[in-house]
């Protein structure tokens, strides 16, 4: 019984889809928005931007976040930039570059007509944010100032010095505010979405806990949206903030919209390297870093073991017995490849023993080069706050002058490993980017649509800000164009009650199993079989390992967790009990996927399948769809169904940043 | 690099169930951390071992902890965010700093504004409502001009940036005698007086931004400069007499 998917994709060419659905979309007339609710779950850049658009259409919002401000989601922690093809720097930008270095970054893997909508809309979000009084660097002429990024061969990425992404949430949220004050968007700080209601086949209401009483309240509206990130928090380490989950997106899961594409994980190659096994997150150094930051491990094992061994430190290397694997491997792009191959680099030579630090899983960023070429104060002015956070992390700072051998001064290098970073995987949703349950969307990098296998640096930051400001307020037009024709549903139904008692009956559950075990020590070890077994380095054996490893963890945390205090008031515990029991779910299906898919691409790597050179090797005669997996129930295994990818626009080749 | 481990330190941290609870002490000796533990992870070990007791764990804001999305909030010996060379958050606290035999008070931000919610957990919402009251241009999402069609000299926007780089921790409202939120507020104000986009609703904002900070009862600046001491992100009471320009140019103009 084969389930046909309809992404639906508007009729004509790439360039010309999106501006035919908008000439064509049904909308909804100015007296109709006001009797329109809509629920947006999440403050991030996508969920903000979205909510203050919708406001000022004049739909009537309900905002919920689980922090106790909308201006603390995790994309404030985004350092590097924003990409948009405004090609202000003269170096042949252009909406089809964009688009077309989106598609190859993510190894041939997402939708071209999602992706040429982004590139489209990039240009839109640079001059929104300017009007909202972010202050993005700029030129002394007064004009805007850019960066390059790994995957592009042009200058398009703007920046807020190491805070993009705080200033564009700022921004985001500075215009939910304004809506919050106008009366248009009600703002549930400290809540989470445990639930969606559907009533008649529609997403019709959300069940949320407010976290400070620990009550569940219901709340209905016409449509839902979730802009609740990504799952990355599913291998415990990672760089996601520590609330970061993925319990809204896997209810909906279990409720009926499919998961697409779960085993894309991006790990990101310039992470603070792991120091204990007490350490409760990661930390990124920006990918910006490698604009003026050269990678590199020694050339003689006998210098690594040194470097291991504590005997030797990194400045007393000269240059000519340094790797500089980057530029070596990959000539044309250098120290900008994509994430995925920097990081699979790294992986390389610290398993063949060229490790730089006492765990042997480091390697060295150093900018000694770029200091000697523009001195340090040009390297402060782009990333002090980076240079100053590194040192407050490990006592090191990357400015220091340590050594000089013939006459060649040579700085304090960072150390650098790679770790879980955002999830290109998600709820699956079609052009419009409605899930497969009508009424709920997800939005943000909580869907799937736009960054294929492997997503280029700068551009969570650009489809978050797209989806919110530019696609979403169009399209859900689309849905609730006849919506306005039904009377806003009652919290009293049945489906309300039905589904806020399993959600209580789950509490009740969590804090009856009285065992033994802290949700911590499970959600470690959980982490430990993810990145061991569905990490960057995938055998369809050591998945299968995993798999079984999962369950057996699953049943010592159905058997064994305890979790203090009671449902009534704010329990912290029992918060993490309901993320981690999702965790698995998730991290399962990132597995199941990830065996299904017997190829490599972007950020998912098998290891029986490379070339010999080590690259990933692809497999588009099989595999070139969207895996979308449908939940079956608790103890069954989810189900794939096949969205198969169509490109007219570009030539699927194998992906080339060597010449 | 023989890395500092700290073999044993006392950790007394305050516990208030809800704002109308009077609150206490408790405290709890720390066993061989190493210095690299951040603080948070540091209470996170306190946690678990209280778990293991089978008691509640010390509740307390955190998230990001890499230091911006502004969430932990914790004062430790005295000082918001803890004592630090140049400005940190609780997040970027790391053990080093600290002395073997220490004993580490931990306690809430302290302010009429910032209720306690439980343990060392505050509200700061009073923050939100400052910003609602006037802190953004008001732009619809559309088609705003090219974004290089407003040229702003590359002082400006970085003096704009280091405005904008407030995290609204609520630091400088914890160690304000006056619980005052000028230095909060003033970081916004500045950030968009400094912009042309930000001009033609200066006078509005600074007005509407200021009478909603006194409304929610945070006190008056008497200029003793423990905001800008504490900030993590290094805001400075000149942001405060940009404000009082804004302001006074304001009320002159009604």
């Amino acid at each position: 019984m084969a389930i046909k998917i309809d992404s639906k994709i508007p009729e004509g060419p790439v360039a010309e889809k999106w501006s035919n659905y908008k000439a064509h979309q049904r909308l909804v007339n100015p007296k109709n928005k006001l009797k329109l609710d809509v629920i947006v779950v999440g403050t991030g850049l996508a969920g903000a931007s979205a909510a203050a658009s919708l406001a000022e259409m004049g739909f009537n919002v309900l905002n919920f976040c689980i922090q106790d401000s909308p201006r603390r989601a995790h994309s404030i922690a985004a350092q590097g930039g924003i990409n948009a093809a405004k090609n202000y720097q003269n170096d042949g930008d252009s909406v089809y570059r964009l688009f077309y270095d989106t598609v190859k970054g993510g190894d041939y893997r997402a939708r071209e007509a999602n992706v040429y909508r982004l590139a489209e809309v990039s240009n839109n979000i640079i001059d929104q944010c300017v009007a909202q009084g972010v202050p993005f660097a700029r030129e002394y002429g007064g004009t805007l100032a850019n960066r390059s990024f790994g995957g592009a061969q042009v200058s398009r990425t703007f920046y807020a010095k190491g805070q993009t992404g705080q200033q564009l949430l700022l921004g985001a949220y500075s215009a939910l505010s304004a809506q919050v004050q106008a009366g248009k968007v009600k703002l549930y700080t400290r809540y989470e979405m445990e639930d969606v209601v559907i009533v008649n086949g529609k997403a019709r209401g959300i069940i949320a806990k407010n976290l400070v009483t620990g009550k569940l309240e219901r709340f209905s509206a016409n449509a839902v949206v979730i802009a609740t990130g990504g799952y990355g928090n599913a291998y415990f380490l990672s760089t996601n903030a520590m609330g970061c989950n993925c319990t809204a997106a896997v209810q909906c899961y279990r409720k009926g919209a499919y998961m697409a594409n779960p085993s894309y994980v991006q790990i990101h190659p310039t992470c603070i390297p792991v120091h204990g096994d007490k350490q409760s997150k990661l930390t990124l150094m920006s990918e910006s870093l490698r604009n003026d930051g050269r990678i590199w491990v020694p050339k003689k094992i006998e210098d690594a073991k040194a470097l291991q061994a504590g005997t030797k430190e990194g400045w007393e290397i000269p240059e000519e017995d340094r790797d500089y694997y980057l530029e070596r491997r990959y000539p044309a792009f250098g120290n900008l490849v994509p994430r995925d191959v920097a990081s699979r680099a790294a992986k390389e030579r610290c398993d063949k023993g060229y490790g730089v630090n006492n765990t042997g899983l480091a390697v060295f960023l150093d900018f000694s080069e770029s200091i000697n070429r523009l001195g340090l104060d040009a390297m402060k002015q782009r990333y002090g706050n980076l240079f100053d956070m590194y040192e407050e992390i490990t006592d090191v700072y990357p400015g220091d002058l340590a050594n000089e051998i013939n006459g060649v001064k040579y700085y304090k290098p960072m150390m650098i490993y790679p770790a879980i970073h955002y999830t290109m995987g998600g709820v699956w949703v079609d052009y419009e980017l409605q899930t497969s349950i009508p009424g709920l969307f997800a939005i943000g990098e909580c869907n799937f649509s736009d960054h294929g296998a492997n997503r280029l640096g700068a551009s969570a930051l650009m489809q978050g800000l797209a989806d919110g400001y530019f696609v979403l307020p169009y399209t859900i037009q689309n849905y609730l164009a006849d919506q306005s024709l039904w009377p806003r549903v009652s919290t009293d139904l049945p489906e309300f009650a039905e589904t806020e008692k399993a959600v209580d009956a789950e509490l009740t559950r969590l804090l009856n199993i009285k065992g033994k075990r802290s949700v911590d020590s499970i959600h470690k070890e959980l982490g430990h079989i993810m990145w061991e077994y569905v990490g960057m380095g995938r055998t369809a054996e050591g998945l299968k390992t995993g798999i079984q490893k999962m369950k057996e963890l699953q049943k010592e945390f159905d058997t064994n967790l305890f979790v203090p205090g009671t449902k009534e008031g704010l329990n912290v515990e029992l918060d993490k009990a309901i993320h981690l029991r999702d965790f698995f779910t998730m991290g399962e299906l990132v597995a199941h996927d990830a065996l299904s898919r017997n190829e490599s691409c972007g950020g998912h790597f098998r290891e029986e399948y490379q070339t010999e050179e080590g690259e990933a090797k692809r497999d588009d005669a099989n595999y070139f769809y969207v895996g979308c997996w449908e939940y079956q129930g608790a103890d069954k295994d989810p189900e794939l169904i096949k969205e198969p990818l169509e490109y007219e626009a570009i030539k699927v080749q194998t992906r080339n940043y060597k010449n | 690099m023989a890395e500092k481990i700290l073999k044993s330190f006392t950790v007394k941290y305050w516990k208030q169930n809800g704002p109308k609870d009077k609150g206490h002490f408790e405290q709890k000796v720390m066993k061989d951390i190493p210095g690299d533990t951040s603080f948070l992870e540091m209470l996170d070990i306190l946690n678990e071992q209280l778990i293991e007791e089978g008691k509640e764990p010390f509740v307390f804001d955190h998230d990001c902890r890499e230091g911006i999305c502004g969430m932990c909030s914790l004062y430790i010996n005295g000082t918001p965010h803890g004592k630090t060379e140049r400005g940190a958050t609780t997040c970027q606290l790391y053990m080093r700093r600290f002395k073997e035999g220490d004993t580490i008070t931990i306690e809430p931000w302290r302010s009429a504004g910032f209720p306690v919610i439980k343990d060392c957990m505050v509200d700061r919402t009073a923050f939100d409502k400052i910003i609602q009251a006037g802190g953004y241009t008001t732009v619809r999402t559309g088609a705003p001009q090219d974004a290089n069609a407003i040229l702003i000299p590359k002082q400006d926007a970085d003096e704009a940036m280091d405005c904008a780089s407030c995290i609204g921790c609520g630091a400088c409202v914890a160690a304000c005698k006056n619980g005052s939120a000028m230095l909060f507020v003033s970081s916004k104000v500045s950030q968009l007086a400094l912009l042309p986009q930000g001009r033609p609703e200066a006078a509005k904002r600074a007005k509407a931004m200021v009478a909603k900070m006194d409304e929610l009862g945070f006190g008056n600046c008497t200029n003793t400069r423990a905001c800008e001491a504490v900030c993590p992100k290094c805001e400075t009471i000149a942001n405060i007499a940009r404000l009082n320009r804004e302001f006074i140019k304001a009320k002159l103009a009604d």
